[in-house]
């Protein structure tokens, strides 16, 4: 079949790979934080639990349900952060986010694979299902707990 | 000179010509557009229609020959002006049957009309206790202004459930609706699911508790005939941009007893009979409810997208879009992993195909179908209670207008067939 390459920029094939498989998905034992993220117009959720020892990240997980670039990117966003200390995993946010802005590899560590998620940058409706993860990240390092959502309107039409 | 629409949509009366699916797609430039280089199949309908030249043409006419405000002046455009807004106003009476064009509100669309009817109509009539019905399935146009009510006067808001096939559960309506209903607030017919309500048994329930009745019609006036008289309703909402019109311009009808029995909604230019420093007195219906400059240009635009409509005649837009929902209900039935939600009858819904394909999530059904050129809504359509009975996060809707054709439908059920393949799901 042919879907075009605009397409294949967006679905890199390592991106399928963390939908349809994705890793860190079992319930940690005893968490020592956790998130909620969603995006309500879209129906993308997260839950993320982490479990912090002295300043590393020892266990990290993530469940819900949502879209492919939702999922796969919160996937990805474990699989980085896992045996990291938590001020990495804060750098490894802020690269994240400024790789949706300017569409550039930030050049950092690790981040090989998370760099498949670059082509989102071009659609500007899924970078908020790409940030939703690391976001709900860095609210739950944050030990706010609480919601987190990365639509910025908050009202659908039809 | 005369100032009516120029186009063949004027001669609503006269004798119809046959549904002339080509010639009705050459009347809509946008239809002859590519989407990265493959054409474009619009079927994001219940969202917004596309627009025919008649309408952009008189836009266009409006801006370009008679441009001035409305009621206000002595001049020649102004007179003219206000002739075009008020003709569009009796168009639009006479298409849904209402015996008086002064009964015509014109609105920024639905959700205004509503929004209308709790402010000026809910304030001044109902009390701590009195209870509104609605039903599960509505859009939140027709939920939320019912709970700020709630939460500002103590009114109860009571909800008709929807069975699982999308219907509402009509045993339970008979029970809901008793003496302490005064209104009943209820969709035509469902944009999530397409669901047609049946408002002939509904209305009869409400009248018999001496309750009033508010149809949101912003999908079924677009896509059937709608008496106001016949259906013996209270109040009637839609929205311009639905049914072939500009957006920025909807329609609240009321009975003439009851609008004139109502508060003015905004206070200011247009809607007083006479202001002194102390108070005001209000204008008659409709000027109390259009306080303001109205939209003119979009409301003259809605005149000729009626034109248009009564054409081609509403029962033949609905019999086109009854075949067109049946093809694409078997059809997309017959697509691998596809789940259709709502009535499985074409009689029973309106150009609304509400689905779910397994594995991949609507956003990237929608995402996949975009690279085809196929444009669909993909989210919860503003009826999250619909979502969450159906205990799904968001659907993918394709919903029909006069334009679009079987063989769209199989370019989205084929669509759909690649979007299953790509992500794995199915070999």
């Amino acid at each position: 079949m042919t879907t075009g390459s605009l397409l294949d920029d967006l679905y890199r094939e390592i991106l399928l790979d963390h939908y349809r498989q994705p890793r860190n998905h079992n319930p940690l034992d005893a968490p020592t934080c956790s998130a909620d993220g969603s995006n309500p117009l879209c129906g993308d959720q997260v839950r993320i639990e982490v479990s912090v020892a002295g300043d590393r990240i020892v266990g990290i997980s993530f469940s819900g349900r949502g879209c492919s670039i939702s999922q796969a990117s919160t996937s990805m966003m474990t699989e980085y952060v896992k045996g990291r200390s938590a001020e990495d995993a804060r750098k490894g946010i802020d690269a994240f986010q400024q790789m949706m802005v300017t569409a550039e590899s930030p050049g950092i560590e690790g981040f090989d694979d998370i760099e498949a998620l670059i082509g989102v940058a071009k659609f500007p409706a899924r970078v908020k299902c790409a940030s939703l993860g690391w976001k709900t990240l860095e609210q739950a390092l944050a030990g706010e707990g609480g919601a987190v959502t990365t639509d910025e309107r908050s009202v659908e039409h039809a | 000179m005369t100032l009516t629409a120029q186009n063949s949509g004027n001669s609503a009366s006269n004798a119809r010509l046959p549904y002339d699916i080509n010639r009705i797609r050459r009347d809509f430039p946008i239809l002859k557009r590519d989407i990265g280089g493959v054409p474009l199949v619009y079927l994001d309908n219940a969202a917004t229609s596309q627009k025919p030249v008649q309408v952009i043409a008189e836009l266009t006419r409006f801006y370009r020959d008679h441009n001035a405000n409305v009621h206000r002046g002595v001049h020649t455009l102004s007179v003219e002006a206000t002739e075009l807004y008020e003709g569009a106003r009796s168009k639009i009476a006479a298409f849904i049957g209402a015996s008086d064009p002064h009964e015509i509100i014109f609105t920024r669309g639905t959700t205004e009309s509503i929004n209308l009817v709790a402010h000026s109509w809910g304030r001044k009539h109902l009390q701590a206790g009195d209870e509104v019905v609605v039903s599960e399935i509505e859009h939140h146009s027709n939920i939320v202004p019912w709970q700020m009510l709630r939460d500002e006067r103590g009114i109860v808001l009571k909800y008709i459930p929807m069975l699982p096939d999308g219907t509402l559960d009509l045993q339970v309506a008979r029970s809901l609706i008793g003496p302490k209903t005064k209104l009943l607030s209820i969709t035509a017919m469902s944009n999530a699911l397409g669901t047609i309500v049946p408002l002939q048994e509904l209305i009869p329930l409400a009248k018999a508790q001496g309750a009033l009745v508010l149809v949101d019609g912003a999908q079924s006036v677009p896509h059937m005939a709608v008496d106001v008289q016949a259906l013996g309703i209270d109040f009637l909402a839609f929205s311009g941009h639905k049914m072939l019109g500009p957006t920025g311009i909807g329609v609240l009808w009321g009975r003439m007893p009851v609008l004139e029995s109502m508060d003015p909604f905004m206070g200011g230019g247009d809607m007083i009979l006479n202001v002194t420093m102390e108070q005001s007195t209000w204008a008659d219906v409709p000027a109390k409810f259009e306080a303001g400059t109205p939209n003119i240009a979009d409301a003259i635009g809605l005149g000729a997208a009626v034109d248009y409509l009564s054409a081609l005649g509403m029962d033949e837009v609905r019999r086109h879009e009854i075949e067109i929902t049946d093809y694409a209900l078997r059809r997309l039935g017959d697509v691998p992993g596809v789940t259709i939600f709502g009535p499985m009858d074409a009689q029973q819904r309106g150009g609304v195909v509400s689905f779910e394909l397994e594995g991949v999530h609507p956003h990237d059904v929608g995402q996949v179908l975009d690279t085809k050129g196929v444009a669909i809504r993909t989210g919860h359509h503003c009826a999250q209670p619909v979502m969450a009975a159906l205990d799904v996060p968001a659907t993918a809707r394709a919903s029909f207008y006069i334009y679009n054709t079987t063989a769209e439908v199989d370019a989205l059920a084929s669509a759909l067939e690649a979007a299953s393949a790509f992500f794995g799901v199915r070999a």
